[in-house]
């Protein structure tokens, strides 16, 4: 099947011809039994999980900026900053992971099994790196989370994001396992299209952290 | 086997007792949820009794100021994480999906995991308590007194995750409750058609989204605070005391809302019903649950007015805290003039919705004193604020409740409850209540502050404390009457039939109590009242298989039949999932290394969960057509 | 001096202070405002109640009424209540303003410091040897400004004293500022409002407000170092404080004991009470205090003496000799 190139309008227009009316009532067996992207429940809680982790992420930031303007200097006991290097290197790993997230997205939305099983495998893989950095990350800090709240702001942003890289990387190990299945339900993937979603969210939410954990510290107390 | 029985089969719960676990279906989970709601309700109210027994005398001895401080502190943190705002949560778990003419919540099994962490929190809060070990820093936990250095212990532990569980079951269900309202409405109901009621879930919901993080984060840091020595919240290294009061708050003020908003979506389909018309107003209606929504964010420092926070920022919060007063003055006179202009059916649950014009009125004044800030200077942290937070949440949120409970019971349980009985319960409920509460004004007016164990004799306090301790026991006396009456109408009430009071919303065009399906043929809508228009077409929905879970999807706006949807059926992983969540929240407590192994049975449970099942693969194979 | 434990005014309806009064006349103006809404709202839905017909459960319910009249009446009852809120917000803007030109000139200064569970006090003066400590009983000035430096030894407290003034947060790392003025001599009782955990309740603040001369002589004899023990049984009481587990957590000036966990008690015996207005200052329960204080405050920091009662006398007749 290739509808990848049909936009969710197309799609969804193509449902409303299938409805069909007869004897007053309206017939709804012709529908299709799962949809891609916001016309999908999975789609909706997937937003509200983004949204809701979104807040977490910007009022951890905002504790941040909150402590920072009480602060006489930040780092505030003198630490040094977090070494550039490997969070530096992560970033762009998170970034390019990006495709082949879209890559999977692409072909799990053209119904293309093999293309989304390689392509969950690829992701993996590129998690699999992202978290060991982020170790290697962990141990460049330049301070502990028990040294002064500098340290312990840092490290929760750092736990934080951390929580969900790992917590994506078991959902999408699970998911690609269930890709393996047999028989497989053809509204798996959406489940494969949504956790795209997540992942870009993960990443995308990474950045204002980054600047927040590597920069600020870089441009003195406020 | 009829169509009727086949639906029955399909979306029941499972018998037996492993089958009482395994249950899913939201009216089942829904009174569930209600009961326990009620049943803490009734303990933090039992709790407050021995609080005003202490306090009907001064420089009474019946308790000492560590139970006292445990039973505020807990009494505070009930009613607020663990009845009310839960119930709302709970009395939408049942009646949305009906009010909106579909055969299911969304995510089921998420909604059934909700209610048990819920459950379980509930369990853990009361064990601490019992065993003398119950947080009691207040429901706000202020540090540096909730912190390591001045309340050692796991009391405070305790208390933050309280929260942890109360607001994984909050945040969980206001997904459900979004993708409920957004997704699964009857064909024809768009957004300007759909009930007021879900207009206020869904706005809640939204808000829940927002302002739950910042409490969960909050409690987050307390914890490694007390337990792994960070220092957020410490002043001696560089933390801040303050920090943890804008985070809390900032929760903490839309928190009201969160009970306050969803009230008054009862009270405008009780008063729609026993006006016999729609509400004045429907599209002004809407635009102030939005705006007191959005509104209800940039308030939270009027609970920070005593502190050392800039003047100018602190009259603009006065500003705030006054301007909402309009969004809701504007419901309450769109209300008058329903009532106005209707055929009113004075019966118990109008009563009810009726107490609100007379007490969270007088509560939105108080709470229009308290957002001035010189006035507020000298009435926070005393009685005052105690009087007008409960005439604005009992009078807000548990009047309308319980005009909501008198209105719904007929549809949970297929009986009514008793009229008579009903308006007794009123009358001692509205004078116990007032009684209990009206003085409070003029003791802290009188200059008494709250929180406090006792009090010296001589103040001129002791009168008016003794006034309120009576009241609470009215109370006491008409919270028992409502559970005579609720017990006696379960075994023997009079039969109520699909629509009782004649309402015009959805949910009344089922059985009394609704087949475990919900709509053999769900419904087609036409306008706003779906019962009382005219008959059009098409009348509903066929098409949907009645022998596997199947439910319609409609689009956000419009509802437009979009596809079908096979739902999960029903299974224990939910309540391992809760049991094996609770185990963790609960050792992390004791040690941090709990986060980490203690993620592996959940991670174990989630998966097992989620898991596709070859059966039930094959079962909706037939089914399936892709887009 | 202040024997009771309740003596004094302790009320934000009795302003006697100009901090307190423009507050209270703020309250007037609202408390009419709100009164008179409050009785619009119900006025108007008793009318509703009493002018709509009665119907039934089969009455046929109205469709698609034409609300447009009821939606004016509606707007107008909401322009009016804005215009109303604008009134409020005015006044408080107002009084915030008046509060904060509080006349500061020749003002005294005074530190508060909160702690669970009383109040460690600092006279400033410009001259710094004239500064002095005390604890638990604050004495004002008549007719003087007076500015309440603010801070906190452990959690956040909130002193009031409400026939003066709003209250104010003590809090930890942050220092915050009270100004006021007392314009009648007399006994008021301030008390935390901050909860401060087990013993909030019991953390009040006894105010004396005292003409000038009077207070200046207060200040002379809070200044000067603690009288010597008077007779052999004070002497005794002394050497078992300096020596005992007393001098660890107190401070008595012009003795070796300069602590300052606990109160100041170079002049305790010139205070009407005891352990922030909780008890009455008497030989009595100064025993009763001092051999147990968790029996009057459960939870109090100060442990239980071990002297013995004889041993218990002699420090009693000490204490009851610093005047």
């Amino acid at each position: 099947m290739t509808w990848s190139d049909e936009t969710t309008t197309a799609q969804r227009e193509r449902s409303q011809q299938a409805l069909q009316t007869h004897g007053g009532l309206l017939d709804v067996s012709a529908l299709p039994s799962f949809a891609f992207s916001h016309r999908s429940l999975m789609w909706w809680s997937t937003a509200g999980l983004m949204a809701i982790e979104g807040a977490v992420f910007a009022l951890a930031v905002v504790t941040m900026l909150f402590l920072r303007v009480h602060a006489p200097a930040w780092p505030l006991s003198g630490q040094l900053p977090p070494e550039l290097l490997w969070g530096s290197l992560n970033t762009l790993v998170m970034l390019s992971s990006v495709i082949p997230n879209h890559w999977t997205k692409r072909a799990a939305e053209a119904l293309d099994l093999r293309g989304a099983r390689i392509g969950m495998l690829l992701c993996l893989g590129w998690a699999a790196v992202f978290l060991a950095v982020r170790v290697l990350e962990f141990r460049a800090l330049n301070c502990r989370w028990d040294d002064d709240a500098y340290g312990s702001i840092v490290w929760m942003l750092m736990a934080l994001h951390t929580t969900h890289l790992v917590t994506d990387f078991v959902d999408s190990s699970v998911l690609a396992a269930v890709l393996y299945r047999k028989p497989l339900a053809l509204r798996r993937f959406v489940d494969v299209s949504e956790n795209c979603l997540y992942w870009d969210f993960v990443v995308l939410s990474w950045l204002p952290l980054y600047a927040a954990v590597y920069w600020l510290p870089r441009m003195g107390a406020s | 086997m009829t169509a009727h029985d086949t639906l029955e089969r399909t979306w029941r719960d499972p018998g037996g007792f492993v089958g009482w676990f395994c249950a899913v279906n939201h009216k089942t989970i829904g009174l569930r949820f209600i009961t326990t709601t009620f049943v803490f309700f009734a303990a933090a109210g039992a709790l407050a009794l021995v609080m005003r027994l202490q306090l009907a005398r001064p420089d009474n001895h019946l308790i000492g100021p560590d139970l006292y401080n445990q039973l505020f502190t807990v009494h505070g943190t009930t009613m607020m994480f663990l009845f009310a705002v839960p119930v709302m949560q709970a009395m939408a778990t049942y009646l949305l999906p009906l009010m909106l003419g579909s055969r299911s919540i969304a995510f089921p099994r998420l909604n059934a995991y909700a209610y048990w962490i819920y459950l379980f929190g509930c369990l853990m809060l009361f064990g601490a308590l019992f065993a003398n070990v119950g947080p009691d820093a207040g429901w706000f936990s202020y540090v540096p007194l909730a912190g390591p250095d001045y309340s050692p212990g796991k009391r405070s532990d305790f208390w933050a995750q309280l929260i942890t569980f109360s607001e994984m079951s909050g945040l969980l269900g206001s997904i459900v409750i979004i993708a409920t309202i957004l997704k699964l409405r009857a064909p024809g109901m768009a957004l300007h058609r759909m009930p007021l009621f879900a207009w206020a879930m869904l706005v809640t919901s939204f808000m829940v989204m927002f302002a739950m993080p910042s409490v969960m984060f909050a409690s987050t840091a307390l914890i490694t605070d007390r337990l792994v020595g960070t220092h957020f919240f410490n002043p001696a290294e560089g933390g801040d005391a303050l920090l943890w009061q804008h985070l809390f708050w900032f929760f903490g003020h839309p928190e009201v809302y969160f009970i306050f908003i969803p009230a008054l979506g009862f009270m405008s389909q009780i008063i729609a019903t026993f006006a016999r018309r729609p509400v004045v107003g429907y599209a002004a209606m809407v635009l102030a649950l939005i705006a007191t929504a959005f509104m209800s964010f940039g308030l939270w420092v009027h609970h920070m007015f005593a502190t050392n926070l800039p003047e100018l920022g602190k009259a603009f919060f006065t500003a705030m805290s006054l301007m909402i007063a309009l969004p809701t003055a504007l419901q309450i006179f769109c209300w008058l003039a329903t009532l106005a202009t209707g055929r009113l059916v004075l019966k118990t649950p109008l009563l009810f919705v009726l107490a609100f014009f007379f007490i969270l009125v007088l509560g939105g004044l108080s709470g229009v004193t308290l957002g001035m800030v010189p006035l507020d200077l000298q009435v926070h942290d005393t009685y005052f604020v105690v009087a007008h937070l409960h005439y604005v949440l009992i009078g807000g949120a548990v009047f309308p409740l319980i005009g909501a409970i008198y209105y719904w019971f007929p549809k949970f349980s297929g009986r009514l409850l008793n009229e008579r009985m009903g308006q007794l319960q009123f009358w001692l409920f509205f004078i116990g209540f007032n009684l209990t509460f009206f003085p409070m004004h003029l003791l802290g007016l009188h200059g008494m502050p709250r929180r406090v164990y006792t009090y010296p004799a001589g103040m001129g306090w002791e009168t008016m404390n003794l006034w309120s301790t009576a009241g609470a026991f009215v109370i006491a006396l008409s919270v028992a009457l409502f559970v005579v009456n609720v017990v006696r109408s379960v075994l023997r009430g009079a039969p109520a039939g699909n629509n009782p009071w004649q309402a015009g919303s959805l949910e009344w065009a089922t059985a009394s109590p609704p087949s475990a399906g919900n709509f053999l043929q769900p419904p087609v809508v036409h306008g706003r009242e779906p019962l009382w228009e005219p008959a059009a077409q098409p009348a509903g929905v066929i098409g949907l298989a009645n022998d596997q879970r199947e439910v319609l999807i409609t689009s956000a706006i419009e509802a437009q039949p979009d596809h079908r949807a096979i739902f999960p059926t029903p299974s224990p992983w939910p309540f391992v999932s809760a049991a094996a969540t609770t185990l963790l929240f609960v050792t992390s407590i004791f040690t941090p290394w709990a986060v980490v192994w203690a993620s592996i049975p959940v991670a174990l449970a989630l998966i097992a969960w989620f898991w596709p099942r070859v059966r039930e693969t094959l079962a909706e194979k037939p089914l399936e057509r892709a887009p | 001096m202040i024997g009771n434990t309740s003596g004094g005014w302790q009320d934000a309806l009795l302003a006697h202070g100009p901090q307190a009064a423009q507050v209270l006349d703020l309250w007037r103006v609202t408390l009419a405002v709100c009164s008179v809404v409050f009785a619009l709202v119900l006025l108007a839905l008793l009318l509703a109640l009493w002018r709509a017909p009665r119907g039934t459960h089969e009455t046929a319910p109205l469709i698609a009424p034409d609300d447009r009249i009821p939606l004016r009446r509606v707007g107008g009852a909401i322009a009016a209540s804005a215009l109303l809120l604008l009134g409020l917000l005015g006044g408080s803007v107002a009084t915030d303003r008046a509060l904060a030109q509080l006349v500061l000139r020749d003002a005294l200064h005074v530190e508060l410091t909160g702690r669970q569970w009383w109040w460690s006090i600092h006279y400033d003066d410009p001259d710094p040897s004239r500064g002095f400590d005390t604890a638990n009983e604050l004495h004002l000035p008549l007719g003087r400004p007076v500015i309440l430096t603010l801070r906190s030894g452990d959690v956040i407290h909130s002193v009031w004293i409400p026939s003066l003034a709003g209250k104010k947060d003590l809090i930890p790392g942050r220092t915050t500022t009270l100004t006021l003025r007392a314009d009648r001599a007399g006994l008021y009782r301030g008390q935390c409002a901050e909860f401060c955990g087990a013993q909030h309740a019991w953390m009040g603040l006894p105010v004396s407000v005292d003409e000038p001369a009077r207070f200046e002589a207060w200040a002379d004899a809070q200044r000067a170092a603690a009288k010597p023990p008077a007779d052999e049984l004070a002497r005794r009481g002394q050497r078992l404080m300096l020596n005992g587990a007393c001098a660890m957590c107190h401070a008595i000036r012009g003795t070796d004991a300069n602590a300052r966990q606990g109160p100041d008690l170079t002049h305790l015996a010139a205070r009407g009470t005891l352990a922030a207005g909780t008890l009455p200052n008497d030989a009595a329960h100064l025993a009763a205090w001092v051999s147990n204080p968790a029996a009057h405050k459960p939870g109090v920091n100060m442990p239980s003496a071990t002297f013995s009662p004889d041993e218990l006398q002699a420090v009693v007749a000490y204490l009851r000799g610093l005047q």
